[in-house]
């Protein structure tokens, strides 16, 4: 990580602790701070209202709002409202965006995130983006596993709605949005992590500190290497985000969370099942963000057909371009 | 060694009858609307209503004798029924600890009076009960139990905490397990199982929130509760033989391998509509769950014979509570849908139940890693 990033990774981690909210499903203030920092539009161009960072940068950003279990939508506006907007030369407008993908002319569209709380939603259809302003939509509230808001859309008159050439294609969009929650659940793997590593040394059974039993310390080891796996994929799939390195980031993110999830409610007892206890936050995230923008049996069936359209002889150069 | 042992159960004559009747009755509850299929419903769904039809039709304590108002139908008649319940999604959960545990040990343990007072009840499904074993600091080590029992004229005066006490807020009684005596000569001894009766003055019961904000379990806070001396179960002293006979009870049975059935049940009947992309793994699934049904019926009979069969009980459960989780993944790999609480697909709103309900399987009723250490040491124990 370069210093610039780590600078600004130091501050969104500050900006996520002085306004936690963790409970809230939207966290205005943080939103404000962040976007007072320019992370909200960390990779859109400086001449479209952006910061001009590059994904790697937004990436790292990400992880330190997974970790945080953040309720903002720092991925939907910056790697995709953003982008399509900044990509069709249109301004970026500020505040909370969010973006959708629709199959033909849109008029209901589902379990978009945080459509009631965004300024705008940004609609990609197979030829064209479409801009709504909040008011021009009605919403239906809906929510993940965790809480946040995953809702029904309903536009009020898709007709009036400005409209441009589609800037890019849905593949393109999963991709993105793909890559996003596998920075999202590398971050909150770290967090369920580190809660599991301090909880084995703090609670005691049998006279002795969790972490002294061995199958204890297996679930430990084995949650680090999954996290380590899925963050370092997540790193260098954001430096070549398309393609396989997008499809194996997020089939491994995924697979990766589910372990994590699982094992550090193990190593939690029946204290990690509570709703006052911190784990939830992280792992009901970690069960909703690796089935969205697909799941690994998607992703898994993409890196397939990337690895089968390059054949026998194409397998180990297409492994090892860029790295 | 010891190596764990079983032989692949003949189920009685006559099951399948049984089976079929509850089939078309739940077939009538589920059309009518007034039950609704859910993964880990025997957990999740309590319906005292449901509950009491089940009553009366007879399927409520089927071990029990008829004299204190069983079926006399025997327990692998149960294993059958419970596990068309459990199959169905069905809310069994007013009666589950009661039929399953309780009443058993209350049977095996009680006084005649004791089984006067309850055992009929818990058939007509109007009694409940809850478990009170474990406590704040107490979980995977339960003989490290502080709940303290002190004499008192006619009785017992009991104080401590007990936590993760299952519908202790709906329970009538609870079987506590708790500290009647010094731990000597070893850390086992001198605990106790005491009949507390929740409505007795001292008791506090103060929700615990699951991590769905669903109210399951409790805290149960005991301060100087009077309980008389005809409600010590069993023998005094003899608390932790008792408790670990109850688990032979509470880890073996299909509730441990079919809790996410119904989850199984919505995912295969939308593949056989859309065709299924992955047969083999399909497949596994079912295999795997063919074969631990077996093994869970194994258990069943040695258990029905009397035995005590501990070791292969903890291995049931292991394979059994790692399948429940497994099989989640497998419809995850099958069927694209997210899961959602709020959906009005069934299949995406039992994945979401199952996927926030999966944390308990493998820790509730001793968790895997306990139980692995309980097979480890019978298989290493000098015979
Ligand atoms: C949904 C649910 C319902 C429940 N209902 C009831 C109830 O009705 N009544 C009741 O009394 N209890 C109930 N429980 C509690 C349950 O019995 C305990 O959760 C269980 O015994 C584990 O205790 P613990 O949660 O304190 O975890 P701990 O004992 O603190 O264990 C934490 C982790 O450390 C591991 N560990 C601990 N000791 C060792 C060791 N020696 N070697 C290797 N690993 C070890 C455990 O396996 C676990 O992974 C319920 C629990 C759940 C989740």
């Amino acid at each position: 990580m370069d210093d610039v990033t780590e600078a600004l990774t130091a501050s969104v981690a500050a900006a996520c602790a002085r306004y936690a909210d963790p409970d809230a499903n939207w966290n205005p203030r943080l939103w404000d701070a962040l976007e007072e920092m320019g992370v909200t539009l960390l990779p859109v161009p400086e001449e479209r209202g952006g910061a001009g960072g590059d994904l790697p940068a937004a990436v790292e950003a990400l992880r330190v709002l997974g970790r945080h279990a953040a309720a903002v939508p720092v991925a939907e506006t910056a790697l995709l409202a953003g982008w399509l907007l900044a990509g069709c030369g249109a301004d970026v407008p500020s505040g909370p965006l969010t973006a959708a993908l629709a199959d033909g002319p849109p008029d209901v569209l589902r379990r978009v995130p945080w459509a009631g709380h965004a300024a705008g939603l940004v609609i990609l259809t197979p030829d064209e983006m479409l801009y709504a302003p909040r008011d021009a939509y009605d919403v239906e509230d809906g929510a993940n596993l965790a809480g946040e808001p995953r809702d029904t859309v309903r536009l009020r008159d898709p007709g009036a709605l400005r409209r441009h050439p589609a800037p890019a294609g849905a593949q393109e969009f999963r991709e993105r949005g793909a890559l996003a929650r596998a920075a999202l659940m590398a971050g909150a793997m770290e967090r369920a992590l580190e809660l599991s590593v301090r909880y084995a040394r703090e609670r005691e059974q049998f006279g002795r500190p969790l972490a002294a039993f061995q199958a204890v310390q297996d679930h430990l080891a084995e949650m680090a290497g999954e996290t380590l796996l899925a963050t370092v994929a997540v790193q260098a799939a954001a430096r070549r985000p398309a393609g396989l390195p997008v499809a194996a980031a997020k089939a491994s993110a995924g697979a990766a969370a589910g372990t994590v999830a699982r094992l550090a409610h193990q190593v939690h007892g029946a204290l990690g099942c509570t709703d006052e206890h911190p784990l939830r936050h992280v792992t009901t995230r970690l069960w909703a963000w690796r089935d969205e923008f697909g799941g690994e049996a998607e992703w898994a069936e993409s890196a397939a057909d990337h690895a089968l359209a390059a054949g026998g002889p194409g397998l180990w150069p297409l492994l090892t371009r860029d790295a | 060694m010891t190596a764990p042992s079983l032989a692949a159960a003949v189920p009685p004559p006559g099951l399948d009858g049984l089976r079929r009747e509850v089939r078309e009755f739940l077939a009538a509850e589920i059309g009518a609307g007034r039950i609704v299929p859910r993964s880990d419903n025997w957990l999740a769904g309590w319906d005292a209503d449901f509950s009491r039809r089940l009553g009366e039709r007879g399927w409520i304590g089927m071990a029990f004798p008829p004299e204190y108002g069983g079926s006399g139908a025997g327990f692998l008649a149960r294993f059958a029924v419970t596990e068309e319940l459990l199959a169905a999604g069905a809310p069994v959960a007013a009666h589950w600890i009661a039929d399953r545990q309780s009443g058993p040990a209350l049977l095996r343990y009680g006084t005649e009076e004791q089984r006067r007072a309850y055992l009929p009840g818990i058939a007509r499904g109007e009694i409940s009960f809850a478990i009170g074993m474990s406590e704040p600091d107490s979980g995977s080590d339960l003989a490290s139990v502080r709940t303290r029992a002190v004499r008192a004229p006619g009785g017992w005066r009991v104080t401590g905490t007990k936590v993760w006490t299952s519908g202790a807020h709906l329970a009538q009684a609870m079987i506590a397990l708790v500290r009647t005596g010094p731990p000597e000569p070893a850390r086992h001894a001198g605990l106790s199982q005491l009949i507390v009766d929740l409505a007795a003055p001292g008791v506090e019961i103060r929700p615990i929130r699951l991590l769905t904000g669903e109210h399951h379990f409790n805290e149960v806070v005991l301060t100087d509760v009077f309980v008389p001396d005809d409600r010590v179960l069993g023998t005094l002293g003899d608390g932790w033989r008792q408790v670990t006979g109850e688990l032979a009870f509470e880890r073996s049975g299909p509730e441990r391998i079919l809790s996410t059935f119904p989850l199984l049940t919505a995912a295969v009947d939308r593949l056989a509509a859309r065709g299924c992309p992955d047969r083999a793994r399909l497949g596994a699934v079912v295999a795997r769950l063919w074969a631990l049904r077996r093994m869970s019926l194994a258990v069943a009979a040695r258990l029905a014979e009397g035995a005590q069969p501990a070791t292969e009980a903890a291995l049931v459960k292991d394979l059994g509570t790692r399948f429940e989780g497994a099989l989640i993944d497998t419809v995850r790999m099958l069927v694209r849908v997210e899961p959602d609480l709020l959906s009005s697909d069934p299949l995406a709103r039992l994945l979401a139940e199952s996927v926030l309900h999966a944390p308990g399987f493998t820790l509730r009723g001793g968790t895997n890693e306990i139980l692995r250490g309980v097979v480890a040491k019978a298989l290493t124990r000098e015979s």
